[in-house]
């Protein structure tokens, strides 16, 4: 955990003033909406189908117990009891009354959580593997230097007005968890021959309308450059990229447009200019920011302890171990993911009642700290071996123990036409019926790791592109039909998805996966053959073949 | 942002004037009696354009109290009850199509 200073806390608090002076001012009409909207919009509030919707910042998904717990009382207090957490590791409440949103944003203030930048065209929150330091072999702990972009973007004057949203990502893993392919940039921590520690930039990745994988802008940056690095880029765009037309507005387009050598030798030009200035990393400044983040006082503890070997006896343990649990760095511990996927809930949600108790079982197994992942599940970091049968029967107890994770019904969706006005079709209802197709863990183990992925528009919040099977709700005369892609994967392999043919109405959908899914499972070369590997050997063709000869 | 009444207005039935409550975002519908309605059933009708536009006019010189008033088509039954004439709408005035994860 990130141990926020006084100036942090003191930014924070002056911030929910400011706010509260500012809706004061709305509701009295002394401030237009026109005037009004990008005030809400930079404090995460926007307005929904319903009511507003409050999008609060989790930086690098990353959260205490207390944190945790506070979410829980907004969620209770100024909510309907749930939250819903996002694909960039933030958590979204969907029924908050503008009146009241002072007061959720100074009771969140006290335990160091904002919705600063969570909205508008500036550097949004920065999202990292949700295994940042604990997952074996990792360079370092990426979040390190997710904080240091959080201080140096915050309320960055320069990048405050920029041509459209910016969205980093960050891993320090081989394996990339934190699809830093589709973000403005990606960054990836690795050490170079001489054995220094720098990252590799991507650039131009993103979903949305016109999806695009990210390039390599630099495969070697080292880690004092970082900060001047990323201004150079973001100056480039700031002075490049489009204002004429929110479509061609990200960095993505001006990355394709120019080509990314013609980018990448704009960005040098200004990146030499600013050599040795004073965004010039000091070891003292990283060690600062390091000293700051608290890591928990590991104990000696065996890999296989006598409650594990008991447990394994029991097959309902024995499912969620081996789906759940995943190896950490440290020799006797592990990492747990918390399913917020039960077969027919709404993805990615979680009641106020379950933070409170994921909170409390995360001061009692995994020194308070939370992790939230962007395929909408979340996850404790450090939990002893020895712990894992009894918070198995803990979580299974509130529902988070589904043994489904990265399998068919670990769907990514965003909120759909449900909540959302942007939409043109929903998105939750479609997943809640996939999860119920698939809800034998049998069959779901059977298939293997399959990744579904859903929005309601072509904004992309539910990542459809990347999905191994990706579906995207359209309208046509009034009625919402579903287009869907395989083949797409957001990994260190990143890729956008196939159309596999037309769209198909909504009451179809959940018959086109499954024919999909059947397809798959005759066409395989052999059991351990993933999907998405089977696409990749075989293209889209097999699949449109079997899938469409009887539409 | 064009501003609403700049916007070409085409409308091809009845339709009403829709907003969110500026205090809480609730979903409101534009009355005859030019104030502002939660009920769908409240909503003033309009059948052409120019009624439509002065409808709109009305709405959105209403800052203080509505957000992002729209125009939106409408149904009406033989009893002259009025429902939602899109899918949209029907979510906005009927509510969300699932279960809310905690019952209200």
């Amino acid at each position: 955990m990130y141990a926020y200073d006084e100036i942090d806390r003191t930014l924070i608090h002056e911030r929910v003033a400011e706010f509260r002076d500012q809706v004061k001012r709305r509701l009295a009409g002394e401030l237009t909406e026109d005037e009004f909207k990008s005030l809400r919009l930079m404090n995460g509030v926007y307005l929904q189908l319903h009511a507003y919707m409050f999008r609060v910042a989790i930086p690098y998904g990353t959260l205490s117990s207390a944190q945790l717990r506070r979410l829980a009382h907004v969620a209770r207090r100024y909510d309907r009891g749930y939250g819903h957490f996002t694909t960039r590791q933030n958590i979204q409440f969907n029924w908050i009354k503008l009146a009241e949103l002072p007061d959720a944003l100074a009771d969140l203030a006290d335990v160091g959580i904002h919705a600063m930048q969570t909205s508008g065209n500036c550097t949004r929150n920065i999202t990292a593997d949700q295994w940042a330091g604990v997952a074996p072999g990792e360079i370092e702990d990426p979040r390190i230097w997710a904080e240091l972009l959080r201080q140096y973007s915050t309320l960055h004057p320069e990048f405050s007005f920029l041509p459209r949203k910016f969205k980093f990502a960050i891993t320090a893993s081989e394996h990339d968890r934190a699809a830093i392919k589709v973000h403005d940039i990606g960054l990836r921590l690795h050490k170079n021959a001489a054995g220094e520690t720098g990252f590799e930039v991507l650039v131009g990745g993103g979903l949305g309308r016109t999806p695009f994988i990210g390039k390599t802008i630099k495969p070697f940056v080292p880690g004092r450059d970082i900060l001047s690095y990323v201004e150079a880029i973001l100056r480039v765009y700031n002075q490049y990229g489009r204002r004429d037309n929110i479509y061609k507005a990200r960095i993505k387009i001006l990355v394709h447009e120019l080509g990314i050598e013609k980018f990448a030798a704009a960005v040098e030009e200004e990146w030499l200019g600013m050599a040795d200035s004073a965004l010039t990393l000091e070891d003292a400044d990283i060690e600062d920011i390091r000293s700051r983040f608290f890591y928990p006082a590991y104990e000696k503890l065996p890999q296989m302890p006598d409650e594990l070997i008991k447990a394994a006896h029991d097959p309902k343990f024995e499912a969620w171990r081996r789906n759940s649990v995943t190896p950490h760095k440290v020799t006797g511990y592990a990492i747990v993911t918390l399913s917020l996927k039960p077969v027919g809930g709404p993805p990615g949600d979680a009641t106020a009642d379950q933070m409170d108790a994921i909170a409390d079982l995360a001061d009692q197994y995994s020194f308070g700290e939370i992790r939230v992942s962007h395929e909408q599940n979340l996850a404790l970091p450090h939990v002893a071996r020895r712990d894992l049968p009894a918070l198995w029967r803990a979580l299974d107890r509130i529902g988070v123990a589904t043994p489904n994770i990265n399998l068919v019904s670990d769907i990514i969706a965003c909120p759909g036409l449900d909540y959302c006005s942007l939409a043109n079709a929903r998105s939750i209802p479609i997943a809640q019926e996939l999860t119920r197709r698939f809800a034998n863990h049998d069959t779901a183990n059977l298939i293997g790791r399959l990744h579904i992925n859903i929005s309601g528009c072509i904004n992309a919040c539910g990542h459809h592109h990347v999905g191994h099977i990706g579906i995207l709700g359209v309208e046509k005369n009034d009625e919402e039909f579903y287009q869907i892609t395989i083949g797409g994967r957001a990994d260190e392999n990143a890729a956008v998805g196939t159309l596999i043919g037309p769209a198909v109405p909504y009451g179809e959908v959940a018959d086109v996966v499954e024919d999909i899914v059947e397809a798959y499972l005759a066409l395989r070369a052999r059991p351990d053959e993933l999907f998405i590997d089977t696409v990749k050997r075989l293209g889209v063709e097999p699949f449109r073949e079997r899938v469409y000869a009887t539409r | 942002m064009t501003s609403p009444l700049q916007q070409k207005i085409k409308i091809t039935g009845p339709s009403m004037v829709t907003a969110n409550r500026t205090s809480d975002g609730v979903v409101i519908y534009r009355t005859k009696a030019k104030g502002w309605s939660t009920e769908l059933n409240d909503a003033a009708i309009v059948r052409v354009a120019d009624e439509a536009r002065a409808l709109l006019a009305d709405a959105v010189a209403d800052d203080v109290g509505a957000v992002g008033a729209y125009i939106a088509p409408v149904e009406l039954n033989e009893q002259g009850a009025i429902k939602p004439g899109n899918l949209r709408e029907q979510i906005r005035s009927r509510g969300v199509t699932i279960d809310l994860p905690v019952p209200a």
